[in-house]
């Protein structure tokens, strides 16, 4: 089976969130950057269905160069090549089409990526390219099993979950517990730097937003702190000064 | 020209969150003068039901009682918005954000060849352009968002704008979509939910437990507490990793996200990821027993000791207010 997998190159979940130039530009100075965690699910399930079923799997970012660090991560994990669109992702729409591009061009059975990113938190790239491509598209869906050209899977709702089939080729947003995340390892790790990363140039520049400019939340107060033995106090305080009972 | 409105329900009930859209749209069309605000409902489901989207602020209701709507079917939605949109003439649709909405806006928004917006939190601004406030990096920060197409489509976050109940009833009008069996490629073959449950992500109150609970034999002093507050439960990643609890109560930075009036955390260390689910929140009150707990510095109340203590009579002091 022909697999690609989409990939975010995000913020450390710890990173401290700050901006630059007149608040327009994210501020990386000492930001790590990561799989986007929800993408990292998706990975991680796409290298077990490959140990499985055989087959290829692809990596796709839509990024400029310094996210390749984080794709030859990706690829240390365990996939077989990967692909860089390079552009820098502001708008979803813009990401969509280009993942659609590449996956027609390649013929994908079967395409993951996280339920959203956790940067812009949109959750709509899948959607977008499902919709562009024709192809069904689920989402967020927390089991994935593939039997013959069926697919079997659990997609969270709120407050419990429901069971879908449906046939390949189709899209999943996915999260947990898809698969448990994968460390990679040292052969892993060696064997990356000799796959194939292919950059490609992308392929239209049409966007429906773009972002003028952040803020940040205003600062939290202190903490107020009740004695332990005075509860009565808390409920007293969460009514008359919080007003929220 | 009009504003439609996608709404969700659930157990036969619209959810909060849908009629929070209908407000947001209906205090957007009396900004711009954007015409009528029609709700469009999918599925069975009760008059009475779909009627609330008036006192929420709806000129109209559009219903489409096509059975196999009931269910979220994610292309079935998207296709059976777009004839409506289209018919209807409208310029701006709004939904509230969810795991459905998300997937059904997007796949929208290529078939009406519309701006997307997600985590909206305010009106727009359009003394120059369209730009709209949305949340992002989970809650740490936002962005001003310019929208450079015609039409548009909001994805309002939940908890993030007051619900009206003042408007007028709107009549119910039945309309027909025409879908194909590609809109159904996804065949739904089982449901696992728990009914009349208080939802998670759109709950007033949450009430939270981390690993420091020892195990989900104790969970029962967070659902008596949760009752009594109207609340609905949630626990932190780890407890839903070890299956303490089910997966869709799971806070955070890679679960839930929540904006609820008060969420009480208890037993739940604090961790950066943990509290990006729930820095919406109006007021946060921690139960921890550690001093140095990271959650008290983003707490509004804190109380420094044992849950097996506190949690009684926490409960007992909020029945005594009532
Ligand atoms: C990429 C990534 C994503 C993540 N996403 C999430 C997420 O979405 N949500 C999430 O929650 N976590 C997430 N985590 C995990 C997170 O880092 C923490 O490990 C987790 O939140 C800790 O859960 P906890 O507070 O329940 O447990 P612990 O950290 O073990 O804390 C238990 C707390 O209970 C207190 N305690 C113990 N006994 C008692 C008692 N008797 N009475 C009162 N207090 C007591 C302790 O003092 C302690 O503070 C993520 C981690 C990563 C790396």
């Amino acid at each position: 089976m022909k697999i690609l997998v989409c990939i975010t190159h995000v913020p450390d979940t710890t990173s401290k969130i700050q901006f630059t130039d007149n608040n327009t530009k994210f501020d990386k100075n000492g930001v790590q950057f990561i799989i986007g965690p929800y993408d990292d699910y998706a990975l991680a399930r796409a290298v077990e269905l490959k140990e499985q079923l055989g087959g290829s799997l692809t990596v796709l970012n839509v990024g400029e160069a310094d996210t390749e660090p984080t794709l030859r991560k990706a690829l240390a994990i365990g996939a077989d090549d990967a692909i860089r669109v390079n552009a820098h992702p502001t708008d979803s729409l813009f990401v969509a089409n280009q993942i659609a591009h590449i996956a027609k061009s390649n013929g994908y059975e079967l395409i993951l990526m996280g339920r959203e990113s956790i940067d812009f938190n949109g959750g709509m790239v899948h959607g977008m390219v499902g919709e562009i491509l024709g192809m069904p598209s689920f989402s967020p869906v927390m089991k994935l099993e593939i039997d013959g050209d069926t697919v079997k899977m659990a997609r969270e709702i709120e407050g419990g979950k429901e069971q879908l089939e449906a046939k390949l080729p189709l899209i999943a947003g996915c999260q947990e517990p898809i698969a448990e995340w994968k460390i990679p390892n040292m052969r892993g790790i060696m064997s990356a730097r000799t796959k194939p990363l292919q950059v490609v140039d992308p392929v239209s520049d049409e966007v429906a937003t773009s972002v003028s400019n952040f803020q940040l939340p205003p600062a939290k107060g202190a903490v107020k702190l009740i004695d332990k033995d005075n509860v009565e106090e808390l409920v007293k305080l969460l009514k008359n000064e919080a007003k929220v009972l | 020209m009009s504003v439609l409105v996608y709404l969700e329900h659930a157990d036969g009930a619209v959810k909060k969150s849908s009629l929070e859209a209908v407000s947001y749209a209906k205090a957007l069309s009396d900004k711009l003068g954007a015409g009528d605000v029609v709700a469009v409902g999918l599925g069975s489901i009760v008059n009475d039901e779909l009627a609330k989207a008036g006192t929420a602020g709806a000129s109209k209701v559009l219903h489409v009682s096509d059975e196999r709507l009931t269910a979220g079917i994610i292309q079935a939605h998207a296709s059976a918005m777009a004839e409506v949109y289209k018919n209807v003439g409208a310029s701006t649709l709004v939904l509230a954000k969810s795991s459905l909405g998300d997937a059904v806006a997007a796949r929208l928004a290529v078939k009406l060849n519309a701006a997307l917006v997600s985590n909206v939190v305010e009106l727009p601004e359009t003394s120059a352009g369209y730009q709209v406030k949305r949340s992002i990096y989970t809650g740490k920060a936002f962005a001003i968002t310019e929208v450079t197409k015609e039409h548009k489509i909001l994805a309002v976050k939940k908890n993030a704008v007051d619900l009206k109940t003042d408007g007028a009833s709107a009549a119910v009008e039945a309309v027909s979509v025409n879908l194909s069996d590609a809109d159904f490629a996804g065949k739904i073959t089982a449901t696992d939910k728990a009914e009349g449950d208080i939802l998670l992500p759109e709950a007033d109150v949450v009430v939270s437990g981390g690993r420091g609970l020892k195990g989900p034999e104790n969970w029962g002093m967070i659902e008596t507490l949760a009752k009594e507050l109207g609340a609905a439960t949630g626990c932190s990643k780890p407890v839903s990793d070890i299956g303490w609890r089910p997966h869709h109560e799971h806070v955070g930075q890679t679960g839930v996200k929540v904006a609820p009036t008060l969420y009480v955390a208890v037993g739940i260390s604090g961790a950066i990821q943990h509290l990006a689910g729930v820095n919406s929140s109006k007021c946060i009150v921690v139960i921890n027993k550690d001093p140095e707990a990271p959650f008290f510095k983003a707490a509004d109340y804190g109380i420094v000791g044992d849950a097996f203590e506190v949690l009684p009579k926490l409960t007992e002091a909020v029945k005594a207010l009532k």
